[in-house]
């Protein structure tokens, strides 16, 4: 894990808005006694430092109580006395840890993860004393002790079946009622039947009981249900809530001049709303007064941001850039392009809902055949013998031999070494199946701003700029918001600038300053220059002095990631909603030969669905809110994590390094996991291939189905573990990951 | 033999105690923030703590 150092940041923060202090009061919850409590995401927070300055940092806030960070989860939890909110997002993004509302709130507790660990604290216990009484057994305890062990262990092993087995009783359940075969099923049967023919057996005086097979096979089990969980639930946690793009409320001017901020949902056609600049706009609306521009990227993709001025009408979800606007709501906030997008993406919810995991495809073959083996065994020996008890001891062998515990483990152990791996490289995977899908794509298709690109405007003619008017001009430009502003303000100490007497912003156009009566004017060159041509100019008293021109940033390693992906599967399209020109130049660069450009969201899924008729099945690569649609249409999808939160949680999997070999990364790492899968199930077929004869013929007593159990699951766990290992293709990807600055060097 | 009548009970309730002490942890939200607590044994100065969230 990587620490502070400068340029070591896993999440490239773009362009992002901090909410508003009206937004935090808003989410903030009462504890009652005058006690207030607010949980805030803090995706920067990385390591003990970290949290020891941002927690003590925070409970020097007057009225802070407790502050208490969560480094799993990236998030801090603040509670404070009163009513009033003490300066909490200030103070963390003035300590360089800018703090996000997160969408979920649960509170950061998770039940399953509890029930499961409770369950597995159960089992432990239960399998690790059950297992030291059948050792005395199996080392020639008899008579009396014998049954007295048993019954000890069938006492011990009756919480264990109800706590730890109850989750697979439910699953199983779950997947009988509606026809479906899992892998739970032969689990629950087994352990249960067991379990049954021990106790008789126990009651009978027998030799042989089952009740460590059938805790122990519980035990094992867990752990990969557990493992795969934690896994699945850091992903989830550090994804959530990164940016989010609507809006808790807006501040509503009401008719006789008062201001209120009301929650979203309250807002309606025709009321008036003030939005600051750096804030998002709220709902769909038409601009009253005002000139401003917007940052429209995550929306439709245009990298460059849009000038407005009062009658336009802008769309929810927009960051206002330069200045203040006041609105008229023109949409409520259900019917806003917002909500439009999410209705077009479940609509367009494609092939990944038919895919059915390996592990599934499998259990729907072994359980049946399981089961057949089991049920034949006890024919058999009824027939052989005429002894029922023993054809049944038989066949339970059988089911237990043959239960799962190599099988069930051999598909999660792997994909969660795999998930592990990718989560070290900065990519989270929303589950086991998406690795599997992704191995099956057959064609990439990526969106061009924010994907390819950053999204981010770069200065290209910098060189040929004197250093004199740089200075100004990167002075100028330090008091805007406006990307274009901030890609020249990072040019800032080149040379001394001129004092000025004033500098102010006027929205929509550009910056102006006055230093004795000169008067300098940075921004649009038809306002500042002399001329009415387009572009970026420092204009003095009127005179256009020097031209800037930008490019949109193309993402690290954006060219060999593609050049990769083209040699792997033969074809990469980009489909983008900006301009033919824009996108011409990007194709170029990436020397990519297929693209699309100006597409709309609903164009950008019939191209995945034209492309899935082909019979080739996409990987969606995008970040933007048009996009999402997009992602829930492909096969299988990444997102980076500076998308739109409807977009990431479309994706399957999200990237949250700047560098673009995430995408090969993750499908190397992918497409090894899938071998590794295979020669785990492999394994587990050549296991039972000879373990399966020698309980139909009745020599596997208990000792022999622990040996064979423990020793297939070390086995198959020995195997997962490869992926950690020895890894070349994805080490050199790593060395170029690090330590590579998220800010424009120069 | 008699033995057993006292040995199996103080064997499975110092297990038993191991399992009770799990639990807990796990209910004062112990496990709630691996890798927070792996950093805080670093610290020096003495947390107000409240195992709470």
């Amino acid at each position: 894990m990587s620490c502070c150092a400068p340029g070591s940041e896993d999440i490239a923060v773009i362009g992002q808005a901090l909410p508003s202090d009206d937004e935090v009061a808003f989410a903030a919850r009462d504890l009652g006694d005058g006690m207030h409590q607010i949980e805030l995401s803090v995706p920067g927070v990385h390591c003990g430092a970290c949290i020891q300055s941002v927690e003590s940092t925070l409970r020097k806030l007057a009225t802070v109580e407790t502050a208490r960070v969560n480094l799993s989860t990236r998030r801090v939890s603040v509670r404070w006395r009163g009513d009033a909110l003490p300066p909490i997002v200030g103070t963390l993004a003035k300590l360089g840890y800018p703090p996000n509302l997160f969408d979920d709130t649960a509170g950061g507790k998770d039940p399953v993860l509890s029930q499961l660990l409770r369950a597995l604290g159960v089992s432990a216990f239960a399998a690790s004393n059950i297992m030291l009484l059948s050792v005395s057994v199996w080392s020639g305890a008899d008579g009396a002790t014998r049954d007295l062990f048993h019954w000890v262990s069938a006492l011990i092993a009756l919480p264990a079946l109800v706590m730890a087995g109850g989750i697979y009783y439910r699953s199983a359940w779950s997947a009988l009622r509606h026809g479906r075969m899992n892998m739970d099923v032969p689990i629950a049967i087994g352990i249960t039947v067991a379990y049954m023919l021990s106790i008789y057996d126990t009651l009978h005086s027998g030799q042989h009981a089952y009740f460590d097979a059938s805790v122990t096979l519980l035990f094992f089990l867990l752990i990969g249900r557990t493992l795969d969980h934690v896994m699945r639930g850091k992903a989830r946690a550090a994804v959530a809530g990164l940016a989010r793009l609507a809006p808790r409320g807006a501040l509503v001017l009401a008719p006789d001049g008062s201001r209120d901020y009301r929650p979203i949902n309250e807002i309606e056609p025709g009321m008036q709303l003030l939005v600051a600049a750096g804030e998002r706009i709220p709902v769909d609306a038409r601009i009253l007064h005002g000139n401003s521009d917007l940052d429209c990227a995550l929306v439709n993709g245009e990298s460059a941001p849009q000038a407005v001025a009062a009658g336009a009408a802008i769309q929810a979800g927009t960051l206002n850039l330069t200045g203040p606007l006041t609105l008229e709501a023109t949409a409520p906030a259900e019917s806003s392009f917002l909500a439009e997008m999410v209705r077009l993406m479940e609509a367009a919810e494609g092939g990944r809902a038919r895919y059915r995991r390996i592990a599934d495809r499998v259990a729907s073959l072994y359980a049946p055949v399981v089961h057949l083996a089991a049920v034949l065994t006890f024919i058999g020996w009824m027939f052989a013998t005429g002894d029922w008890h023993h054809a049944a001891t038989v066949a339970i062998a059988v089911l237990i031999i043959t239960c799962p515990c190599a099988l069930g483990l051999a598909v999660p152990i792997v994909q969660i070494m795999a998930a592990r791996r990718l989560f070290e490289n900065g990519i989270m995977v929303r589950d086991g199946a998406a690795m599997e899908r992704l191995t099956e794509a057959g064609a990439v298709v990526f969106d061009k701003t924010g994907t390819l690109t950053l999204g981010q405007p770069l200065l290209v003619n910098a060189g040929e700029i004197a250093p004199e008017r740089m200075a100004v001009a990167a002075a100028l430009a330090a008091h805007s918001r406006h990307p274009l502003s901030q890609a020249i303000a990072a040019y800032q100490g080149f040379g001394v600038a001129p004092a000025f007497d004033r500098i102010e912003e006027k929205p929509g156009f550009g910056m102006e300053a006055h230093a004795g009566s000169d008067v300098w004017r940075l921004g649009r060159a038809s306002w500042a220059g002399d001329g009415s041509e387009d572009g970026t100019v420092l204009a003095l008293n009127g005179k256009t002095v020097t031209r800037f021109s930008f490019e949109d940033r193309l993402r690290a390693d954006a060219r060999d990631s593609v050049a990769q992906l083209q040699a792997a599967f033969g074809s990469v399209e980009m489909l983008s909603g900006d301009t033919e020109a824009a996108c011409a130049r990007v194709a170029s660069e990436l020397q990519l030969t297929s693209y699309r450009s100006g597409l709309l969201p609903a164009e950008k899924v019939a191209r995945i669905d034209e492309l899935h008729a082909q019979g080739r099945k996409v990987l969606m690569v995008g970040d933007g809110l048009n996009d999402a649609p997009a992602l829930g249409a492909a096969y299988v999808s990444m997102a980076p994590a500076t998308a739109a939160d409807i977009g990431r949680n479309a994706a399957d999997f999200v990237f949250l390094r700047e560098s673009l070999s995430a995408v090969p990364l993750a499908l190397d790492v992918s497409r090894r996991a899938a071998r590794l899968i295979r020669q785990n199930l492999g394994i587990a077929v050549v296991y039972n291939f000879f373990a399966v004869p020698l309980a139909f013929l009745g020599y596997v007593t208990p000792l022999v189905a622990a040996i064979a159990m423990s020793g297939s699951s070390i086995i198959v766990i020995g195997n997962a573990l490869r992926l950690s290992g020895g890894a070349s293709v994805a080490a050199d990807v790593k060395s170029s990951l690090t330590g590579r600055p998220v800010e424009a060097a120069q | 033999m008699n033995m057993l009548v006292y040995l199996i009970p103080v064997a499975l309730s110092l297990g038993g105690l191991a399992l009770l002490a799990f639990l807990w942890a796990l209910r004062a939200g112990q496990y709630d923030d691996l890798d927070g607590a792996a950093a805080r044994v670093l610290f020096e100065d003495e947390d107000k703590d409240d195992n709470e969230s």
